[in-house]
């Protein structure tokens, strides 16, 4: 298969458009992807031709529902080298995938366990830890990294004890787009009896995750950032571990057999799924996850990183520009800072020549703060941007230093 | 600098059909608004935004309110001044009278002031406009 970045946009109906008069140059995909075609019929057809609750109808259009709605958990197993189907839990995205195995680690915890997480935690893989560890009296453990955003593996191994009974880290880093060697972390964790957790939101869209490879017990990640729709996410986790792990939400779909006094909860991947779930976004994730395995996996990673290497070295040439985040491998990432403007300021000037970018904190303040920065601005690329538009983003960036000056 | 009215800042921006003067006229105007000293930017004067931060100092002297602001981003300093223009040494029942959202909308720059905009300007109205309800009640 050859790579054809035309070929890809066409597919996005949403990149066609103009913003203030500009084409628009999209470049907030760590926030959220934007869907292709084929996701989108995928969810118009659901509800054209086949809209019915899953399970528990006797009828044949719920058959018909049921039947694309663990197809997809097929191909979303498939598609992350599950194990086993049932490992898939279908969430409505990484932070409730987060929120579902702390609030059962918040129950097993005890005074005297420790949780180990690392400074470049998104707030859903921070704030969810520290308040599991609050309720329970076990302690939060922070690994630091480097100030080019490298974890200091040195310190991982120091802060990793015999009490400590998690460890959570990102995949990739939101902030500085860092590719964190989660398989040798993993290891780590694992020699010392540790539950492991891998925070996907910004990995999964950016290469191949092998979930049973990188030897985590858990791996989370949301729909909407590779390339399906918001609201639905994936908790993928060891058929062990999640069949004893405590229940999250209870209520319909999840039990087992239910009295006024007592329930009893179901198999999985069930008693981890309460309620009537999001039918749409996964028959809608699963589009998502056939087509971009459709396409020349290998050729998309190459055409990214092509990406970040060009506007890193338009960076490194552009003066007063600093790149945030200097890691050796990373991906889809670009955080910056003017030496003489504030990123909020930045993200205006953009906005108004039609480039899409985020600026803030990105929900990582104890980041910022370590960084000691206010916050950036940030240029995230997916498979469909081009050399062009990274072309657009510094012109609009040499406006922007003009008008800030 | 006196401060333009809101009036007149809406026939000023009026005049403008460029993206890049209009900004360049607000970056301007707050840049003559004097910005309150970093000594004075205590936690209760901060009011948080994702993209940027602000600050406001308020008094009531005389019937009239009296406002600081500063931000830490030019163009946020910049809808600030644009903010003060219409509160700044005003009644309460001035302030609680004029509809910020229409003014706005009349300077083209109503998605500055619209939740989906995390740089804390609507939360700075909001804070004015609570300040002058409980000074009306």
């Amino acid at each position: 298969m050859s790579f054809d970045v035309e070929a890809i946009r066409a597919q996005f109906p949403v990149l066609a458009q103009s913003v203030h008069g500009k084409p628009l140059v999209y470049l907030d995909n760590a926030a959220t992807t934007q869907k292709p075609q084929a996701v989108i019929d995928a969810i118009v057809d659901f509800y054209t031709t086949c809209n019915s609750n899953v399970h528990r109808g006797a009828h044949q259009l719920s058959d018909n529902a049921t039947r694309r709605y663990e197809k997809a958990r097929d191909d979303v197993a498939a598609f992350i080298h599950a194990p086993h189907r049932e490992e898939v839990i279908w969430t409505s995205g990484t932070t409730e995938s987060i929120n579902l195995v702390a609030n059962g680690l918040g129950q097993l915890l005890k005074a005297g366990d420790e949780v180990l997480v690392t400074q470049m935690e998104h707030h859903a893989n921070l704030v969810t830890w520290q308040q599991a560890c609050k309720r329970s009296g076990a302690t939060l453990k922070v690994c630091p990294m480097t100030e080019d955003g490298e974890l200091d593996l040195d310190a991982f191994d120091a802060l990793l004890t015999d009490n400590t009974r998690m460890v959570a880290f990102p995949h990739v880093s939101n902030a500085l787009g860092t590719i964190n060697p989660i398989k040798l972390l993993s290891t780590k964790a694992k020699e010392k009896g540790a539950w492991v957790l891998v925070d996907g939101a910004q990995g999964i869209a950016h290469g191949d995750v092998d979930v049973a490879d990188i030897g985590c017990d858990f791996y989370a990640f949301s729909g909407h950032k590779i390339f399906a729709p918001t609201g639905v996410g994936v908790l993928w986790g060891k058929r062990s571990v999640l069949e004893d792990w405590p229940v999250w939400q209870t209520g319909g779909e999840m039990i087992h057999d239910v009295d006024y006094d007592t329930a009893t909860w179901g198999a999985l991947p069930n008693r981890l799924e309460a309620g009537t779930p999001n039918i749409a976004g996964v028959i809608g994730l699963g589009a998502a996850v056939n087509w971009l395995k459709s396409q020349d996996m290998a050729a998309l990673q190459a055409h990214e990183k092509s990406l970040l290497d060009y506007a890193t070295e338009k960076a490194n040439a552009f003066e007063g520009m600093r790149i945030i985040g200097k890691a050796k491998h990373k991906i889809g990432v670009m955080s910056f800072l003017f030496d003489n403007a504030h990123p909020a300021d930045i993200g205006f000037i953009l906005d108004k020549q039609g480039v899409a970018i985020r600026t803030g904190d990105n929900c990582a303040q104890p980041l910022m703060k370590r960084l000691n920065i206010p916050g950036t601005a940030r240029a995230s690329f997916s498979i469909y941007n081009t050399h062009q538009e990274i072309d657009q983003l510094f012109a609009a960036l040499k406006k922007a230093k003009m008008m800030l000056a | 600098m006196q401060l333009p009215s809101s009036e007149e800042i809406i026939d000023d921006l009026a005049f403008f059909d460029d993206w890049s003067q209009r900004y360049q006229y607000i970056i301007d105007l707050g840049k003559h608004v004097p910005k309150l000293p970093e000594s004075e930017h205590s936690p209760d004067k901060l009011v948080k935004g994702c993209q940027s931060n602000v600050w406001l100092k308020s008094e009531h002297r005389g019937g009239k309110f009296h406002f600081v602001v500063d931000s830490d981003a030019v163009i946020v300093q910049g809808l600030l001044a644009l903010v003060l223009a219409a509160y700044n040494e005003k009644s309460a029942d001035d302030i609680l009278a004029f509809d910020i959202d229409d003014y706005f909308l009349q300077l083209d720059l109503e998605s500055h002031i619209t939740p989906t905009r995390g740089n804390g300007l609507r939360a700075i109205v909001g804070k004015i406009r609570e300040l002058a309800q409980s000074a009306a009640a």
